[in-house]
């Protein structure tokens, strides 16, 4: 394994109080490199959603430990006040749907949070177009997001997740709209990214045509994780 | 930094452009009431400022003689000429009624005034057209709103008059155009009765054994005579001499002659707040009741427009987008539905205001206050869909 991407170990999450509590998380490892892209699979109910909630710095954890990077962001309580911030600059996100801002621009969905954090608009844009460039979507650049294709808007998104350059994409479901091909086509793209970006990417998918291209894939049940090598033959 | 509000607003400008009309016209309502109020503020003070006087001298302990009737004799006007700091003295009366034209009338207000010059109190100030009234009757000087023209034969009650001149912005307080016609015309038509009931009362009185007494001849013509002459009139305006305080010129008319004297000061409250208050109060309680209805139906289209952003405002938040950032966005879309609407009801006041039968003035002042309300009202309107926006979780855009 490369250098730290992001590591967590024993992370726990537990709902309600008392007899209605409910344990989401019941101590879940995991470490992904930078660099390296892994699947975490899981049936409806295994807690996905909640661990991916806990990596983006959404809802708190109840305890474990998590670090991004050198840095230990959660140890028994946040430690890091801001976790806006942290989520704008450390984390970036892939959704099931491409969720563009309708009324921007293929070029300003992509620079908008670099623009929102005060960096000059020409710069922003700048750097948003080299993304677009190296996802093959610089043509649609003008484009607004009704006007693009799912595999297109898909592409766009993640060209957003990568615009600060995090350590870490989180991306829930990210082919669940899309056929075999271009299911596959952003499977490739984000393992291109998380190369050529040094980013530790997690894929959320039940897409059962995507597994077999995860060199690992972390299984999930019953809030509890475990690893396993996978084909990863898609990309040999 | 790219304006989120602005993006969003030119993206749907369409949306955005026909809610603002529909809000506009609303606030173009709002706009014009208060140009009506300010409409009636003025003609209060027109009727003032056309009267050329000074000081009013009415009947005591009446407010007259417009907000409340007042008889004085039509002689008073000398004594008062001789009253220290009086420059001149005119009798006037007023009186509001249908003035026929053909098969149809006019509501006007007709002015007796004494033949004069301009200046002369109670005289219109100008004329646009015709020449100022020359004979001792049964001509007639009408303001142009009255519809009125050159030549045109009126009816002031059984009386015919002809149209020798127009004048412009000669209203009363209610907004009715006023025809000036000779002072002795106006007293007969204020007190004229039918024949029928002039001969009524010439019977009673013959009948009446106290006025009709024998040996004594020549009082029951004298009687009959009195009874068929009308020597009052409602008010004396008075012009005073330069270098002379008005109040010390009315006190000792007041003083002496035992009438009630206003100034302009005084007449100028009794008109704006007495004559019109309760129309003032009316308005008032219209432009709270619009002011409202605006602010709901912002509130509303906001609220529904955020709404329909729910999803974009949590993956914005989720991906770090400050809270304030979302806030502003609402507030921008709100205060820019808040400026077109402004601008639509602006632009649609002041073509409709000449089409109002009743003077309706839009002061910029009114304009501005207007703006400043409707900007306040917007902000307070965002405060829902505000909440709303922030209260949404950011893991909704997460699925599960």
């Amino acid at each position: 394994m490369k250098t730290k991407g992001i590591k967590i170990s024993g992370l726990r999450k537990r709902y309600g109080k008392g007899e209605t509590a409910v344990d989401a998380l019941k101590g879940v490892d995991m470490e992904v490199a930078a660099g390296e892209v892994v699947g975490l699979i899981g049936p409806s109910g295994s807690g996905k959603s909640t661990l991916l909630k806990c990596l983006g710095a959404v809802i708190e954890p109840t305890a474990g430990q998590m670090t991004l990077g050198d840095d230990v962001i959660y140890e028994d309580g946040w430690k890091i006040s801001d976790l806006r911030a942290l989520r704008r600059d450390k984390i970036g996100f892939v959704f099931q749907a491409p969720y563009l801002i309708p009324f921007l621009d293929v070029t300003d969905n992509v620079a908008l949070l670099p623009m929102l954090a005060g960096r000059p608009n020409n710069e922003s844009r700048q750097r948003a177009h080299e993304l677009l460039k190296a996802l093959e979507v610089d043509h649609r650049a003008r484009a607004m997001p009704s006007h693009l294709s799912g595999g297109e808007q898909q592409r766009v998104a993640i060209a957003r997740a990568l615009i600060n350059r995090p350590p870490v994409i989180l991306a829930d479901e990210p082919t669940a709209p899309l056929d075999s091909e271009r299911a596959l086509a952003v499977i490739r793209i984000l393992n291109q990214m998380a190369r050529q970006y040094e980013t530790a990417i997690i894929v959320v998918t039940h897409d059962e045509k995507i597994v077999p291209t995860f060199r690992r894939i972390y299984h999930i049940r019953d809030g509890r994780t475990h690893e396993e090598a996978g084909e990863g033959r898609a990309f040999e | 930094m790219i304006s989120l509000a602005g993006r969003d607003i030119m993206h749907a400008w369409g949306k955005f452009v026909f809610t603002g009309i529909g809000l506009g016209l609303l606030i173009g309502v709002t706009l014009t009431m208060a140009g009506v109020y300010r409409g009636m503020v003025d003609d209060a003070k027109a009727l003032l400022d056309n009267s050329g006087a000074d000081l009013w001298v009415v009947q005591k302990d009446t407010l007259g003689p417009y907000a409340e009737s007042s008889s004085v004799n039509d002689d008073a006007y000398r004594g008062i000429l001789g009253m220290p700091g009086v420059e001149r003295a005119a009798n006037v009366t007023y009186l509001t009624m249908q003035v026929r034209r053909g098969d149809a009338d006019v509501r006007a207000m007709v002015v007796g005034t004494v033949s004069g010059g301009p200046g002369e109190p109670g005289q219109p100030g100008y004329l646009v057209a015709g020449r100022r009234i020359t004979a001792g009757h049964y001509e007639a000087v009408a303001d142009i709103a009255s519809g009125f023209h050159l030549g045109e034969r009126i009816q002031i009650r059984k009386n015919i008059f002809t149209v020798v001149g127009l004048t412009r912005r000669m209203v009363s307080s209610s907004g009715d155009p006023m025809v000036f016609i000779p002072l002795k015309d106006a007293q007969e038509a204020q007190f004229l009765k039918d024949n029928d009931a002039i001969v009524q009362q010439r019977r009673r009185t013959v009948e009446n054994q106290a006025l009709n007494r024998l040996g004594v001849p020549g009082l029951l013509e004298a009687l009959i005579a009195s009874q068929s002459v009308n020597p009052y009139v409602n008010a004396v305006l008075v012009q005073i001499k330069p270098g002379f305080e008005p109040d010390d010129v009315a006190e000792p008319i007041r003083r002496w002659k035992r009438l009630q004297v206003y100034t302009r000061a005084q007449m100028e409250k009794i008109l704006v707040g007495k004559l019109i208050a309760t129309s003032a109060r009316q308005i008032g309680m219209f432009l709270v009741i619009l002011a409202i209805v605006s602010a709901a139906i912002v509130a509303f289209i906001i609220y529904t427009l955020t709404l329909g952003k729910i999803r974009e405002i949590a993956v914005l938040k989720l991906i770090g987008t400050r809270n304030r950032t979302i806030a502003m966005m609402i507030l921008q879309q709100a205060i820019g539905l808040g400026v077109i609407g402004f601008v639509v009801g602006k632009i649609a006041a002041t073509f409709w205001a000449p089409i109002f039968p009743k003077y309706v003035l839009l002061e910029p002042g009114d304009a501005v206050r207007g703006f400043a309300a409707v900007v306040v009202i917007c902000v307070l309107s965002s405060v829902l869909a505000i909440r709303a926006a922030l209260k949404v979780d950011p893991a909704e855009a997460i699925g599960g």
